[in-house]
Formats: C-alpha cells, structure tokens, sequence
C-alpha cells in the first residue's frame, strides 16, 4: 500500500507531523511518499527515517519539488502504533478498537440561515473552536458553497491547517472548486470527488453539519 | 472570540532566523566603507552587537533584534522579543539605556493585540533599568515585534564572542531547547511543565547573569540564539580554538528531548546542523540531545569564557540568582575536531 502524503507549503514540522501520521494508519508494511517544497524539509524526513530505521529515499521532482519515500516494515508500523500509552487506552474504549470517526461536513460558506454577514462569522467561530476540541474530527469535507473556506481569502486558513497538523483529514470537492473557479486557489487539504465524500459521510459515526 | 491566536503564531522567534550560510555569501559581498577606527566591534567579527567608542571611558552599543511570534499569547510574545532584544547588549558587558520599538501589525487587526505585545515588551525595558524612548511601526500582512536598544560599555572591558582563551571554562546561564518546545506546541505536543518553563526562561532578562559575570575574568561572551548552541560556540571559536562539551552538564528544559524524539524539530535547527554540523564530533550522544544542541533558542542565555579557576564561583552566583547555569565545556588549543561533544568528562 502506497499513501501519500501533500506536505507542499508547509512548514517544519508540519511534513514530518503529517508524515508520522500516515505511516501509524499504514495497516502493515507500506510506502509513505511526502511531497514537500524545500531541501530542508527532506533532510528532517530523512533524519526521523534513519532514527526510526526506515527505508529512506528522496528524489527532487522540480525546483521546489521533492518526493522522499519510506518504506515501512510490518513490525515498524505496530510499533509506530503502540508507542503513545494514551493513545492505546483511547483505542480501547470504543467497542469496536477503534477511534470512533466523526466527519464535519462543511456545505456552505456560511453557519445557519438568516444573516449571512453573522454566518461568514458564526462558520469562522466554528472551525476556530474545533481546533480547540479535546477530540478532533477525522475529516472535514468541504463542497458547494464550503469549498471557500478552504481558499485563499478565507478566514479559517490558519485553523484548518492547525486542524490538518494534528492530523484532520482536510478535503474539499474538486467539482466545487472547478465550478466555483477556485481550483487554483486552494490553500489547504486535498481535493476530493464524490466517490470519496460519499465514502466518508456513509462510514462516519456521526457527521457533524454546523 | 480569539480567532486571531492561531494565526499569530505561525512558528517565530528565533527560528526564523535566515540561515548563517545564506547571511554570510550575501554579508560577504556587500561594500566595504572606510574603516572607522571608532567603531570597535562591527560586522567583521559576527558579533552579537556594534560598538563604537566616544572616549576613552565610554562607548556605545548598539542593537536591533525583532521577529514573529513564537507563542499565542500577545504579551508574553512582546516580553519575549524585548528580553531577546536587549540580550545583545548584555552579551557585549554593556548596560541598556534606551529602546525603540519596531513593530510590524496588520492593519485590520484588533488594536488591543498590539497594545498586550508592547505592554509586554515596555515592562521588560523598565525592568532591565533602560528607557523607552520611540518606535517606529509599519503595517504588514504578518506581526513582527522587537526592539533597537542601545547600550554603553566600558571599551576596555568590551565582551567580544571571539577572544577566548585556551584552558578557559565554558558557561551556559540558561537551559536549552526552546526552539523545540515551541515548534512542538504549534502543534499541540508540547508538554505543558515543558512550555511553561520555555516561557519563564525565554522572559528571563539576561541582565543578572551579566551582572555575575562582570565580577569575574570574562574572555569571551556571547549568547545563545538562533544559531543554535553549537553555531554560536563555533563563532566563538573563530577558527582558532577548539572547545570540548560535556554534554551531560548542558541544561535542557524538560520535555525538549522527548520532543526531538517526535522529530518535532524546526528547519532552523536542520540549517544549523548544515552549517557548523562538519564542525562538530559527537561521541555517544543520543539523537534527541544532538538536536538540542542545533536547536535554536529565543532569547536564549549567555555563553561565557572564564577564567578556569573563577569558573566555580562564577557558577555558584549564578545559581544564587536562581538561573540553571552550568559549566558545559572548556576550550582548548586548536585541535583537528573544533568542537567534540561527549558524555562526560574525567
């Protein structure tokens, strides 16, 4: 299993964060590809892979551009797994061992009807105060008029990628984009497709629509 | 709501400090004016602050340091930025005098944001005994805050960062790892003893440390910044001397090394080892303390070479004023390897 990982205009240590998190979701052995912006950023990957004693390799794709590679043996990921005591116990106590997963879905650039100036300020508000939540969302999923927020110009930026290092699932529909011309303008999380959005909204535990 | 707090702080201080190997090609081609024989302490020796001597009793110092936020909280940032300000003027042996602010705000801001960072930042002028005496502000997209500050020192009794002694003790007045710690907290892995500590150390004016210093024989001085504890001590060593440490008498605030085993580590730190990593031999030294020793401080403690056999006494006034200090290595002659870290001494 390959998963990859968009660290692209991140800062240190954001790819290494989001790279930490995508090798304990590896279900075994796996390959995790960071696609990162700077030199520096791949020298941090290649420290923590040596430390950690996994396969290690980078390519510079453009000026601007790298890809560096991990592979992960079987026995790495579960220890990459075990290590946090807390996190264990937390695992323990939903029935199925598993964290339960609780999708945001994000529908409009506004909270509520009614005043939408008091909405532009209410949907800031939320997003601000999950970041504060003791336990976190696994996915936000942003489509019609929510993939603004996701932006450049939108106010929740610096939230959502404080939500995306702690390791939220940050996705916004490509669809959307396209039809609101913003496809260029995405300044946070991923692009996503129906199939995908359907996948985690039919999955969730719960979904929360603010 | 407080909305504004992530977006303050979007990793600073010291660490974002632009890289020495960077600084110093552009540093190196600028044009060089005639030389003032006035002006003791300049560019050339990559010193912490310029020194220009009026008479022979008295010269002035002087220094400029500001950067981003490194923690969420707006006054604690400006106490913060002042500290590491006026630090220069410690490490040169000078007394502060007066201060301009320098502030960077985004227009659109809530004004009593900047009102909490130069609170902040005016109560440490007061404390260290200097006045506040102006500023200058500009409106930008992101906040900055720092200080100019400038200082009087005695110009026979200038602390420079190059002009060690062989067989001279090394001393550290504050414990390492604030780089980490705040880098870790960004993302919510800071341990909360471990940031609590950063930020009491971070606001810890240098000046009682330079006040124990100046009773003693000081050869060399400098503090410990963005460079990192390895790169300032490898400016001290100015391709001359060689220094050993023992890096089990290093201060390390707590949770820092458990962080750098998260590899919670900053592109600053990765820079340092870029830069003075070929400088250095590490014998037996876990991966966790290596990065503690790149790892850039913000306002970070001085770092003293003295005398060998005043080092002792030195230390004990330090403790007294209740700094973690600590003797952390010695310099020695010119050896193959500029700086060997190692476990221990004998």
């Amino acid at each position: 299993m390959i998963t990859k990982v968009d660290a692209i205009g991140d800062v240190c240590p954001i790819p290494v964060v989001k790279t930490k998190n995508a090798i304990k979701e590896l279900n075994g052995a796996g390959t995790v590809e960071t696609l990162v912006d700077n030199e520096i950023a791949v020298q941090n990957l290649t420290k923590m892979a040596n430390q950690k004693g996994y396969g290690v390799k980078s390519e510079k794709l453009a000026e601007d551009q790298f890809r560096v590679t991990m592979e992960i043996s079987a026995d790495q990921t579960a220890s990459a797994q075990a290590a946090p005591e807390e996190e264990t116990e937390e695992c323990l106590v939903t029935p199925a061992g598993r964290k339960k997963k609780t999708v945001v879905a994000v529908t409009a650039s506004v909270m509520g009807t009614g005043n939408d100036e008091l909405g532009a300020v209410l949907i800031k508000g939320f997003l601000y105060a999950l970041t504060q939540m003791e336990e976190l969302p696994s996915s936000i999923l942003f489509y019609n008029g929510g993939a603004t927020l996701t932006c450049e110009g939108s106010a929740s930026i610096e939230d959502l990628k404080s939500l995306e290092a702690q390791g939220v699932e940050i996705l916004t529909c490509g669809t959307c984009l396209n039809y609101y011309k913003l496809s260029e303008k995405l300044a946070v999380g991923g692009v996503t497709n129906m199939y995908e959005i359907t996948e985690r909204l039919t999955q969730a535990d719960l979904v929360v629509r603010p | 709501m407080s909305s504004e707090k992530i977006t303050f702080c979007k990793g600073g201080g010291c660490t974002a400090k632009l890289g020495a190997q960077a600084l110093n090609r552009v540093l190196s081609l600028l044009p060089k004016g005639e030389k003032d024989p006035a002006l003791l302490v300049g560019f050339s020796s990559k010193d912490d602050a310029a020194v220009y001597k009026l008479t022979d009793e008295i010269a002035f110092v002087q220094t400029l340091d500001f950067f981003p936020p490194m923690v969420p909280d707006p006054y604690t940032f400006g106490q913060i930025a002042a500290t590491n300000a006026l630090s220069d003027i410690y490490a040169m042996g000078g007394t502060v005098k007066t201060a301009l602010n320098i502030v960077c705000f985004p227009e659109k801001w809530d004004l009593n944001i900047l009102g909490e960072i130069l609170r902040g930042g005016s109560e440490k002028v007061i404390e260290a005994g200097a006045t506040l005496a102006g500023g200058h502000s500009i409106a930008d997209t992101d906040v900055k805050y720092g200080l100019s500050v400038t200082g009087i020192v005695h110009p026979d009794h200038i602390w420079q960062n190059n002009t060690g002694h062989p067989g001279d003790l090394l001393i550290l007045t504050k414990a390492l790892g604030v780089g980490i710690l705040c880098t870790a907290d960004r993302v919510g892995e800071a341990p909360k003893d471990g940031m609590e500590a950063a930020i009491r150390s971070m606001t810890t004016l240098n000046k009682n440390a330079a006040e124990c210093c100046a009773r003693y024989e000081i050869h060399a001085c400098t503090d410990v910044t963005g460079f990192s504890f390895l790169g300032h001590l490898h400016e001290m060593m100015d391709g001359r001397l060689s220094a050993r440490i023992w890096a089990d008498q290093v201060p390390v605030l707590p949770g820092a090394q458990a962080c750098a085993d998260e590899f919670l580590l900053t592109a600053a730190a990765q820079r340092n080892r870029n830069h003075v990593g070929g400088f250095v031999r590490f014998e037996g030294i876990p991966f966790s303390m290596e990065e503690v020793l790149f790892d850039p401080q913000t306002s970070g403690g001085l770092l003293a070479a003295v005398r060998p056999d005043q080092a002792e006494q030195l230390l004990a006034d330090l403790r007294r004023q209740g700094l973690p200090a600590a003797i952390v290595g010695e310099i020695v002659k010119k050896e193959e390897t500029e700086i060997q870290v190692s476990m221990d001494h004998d």
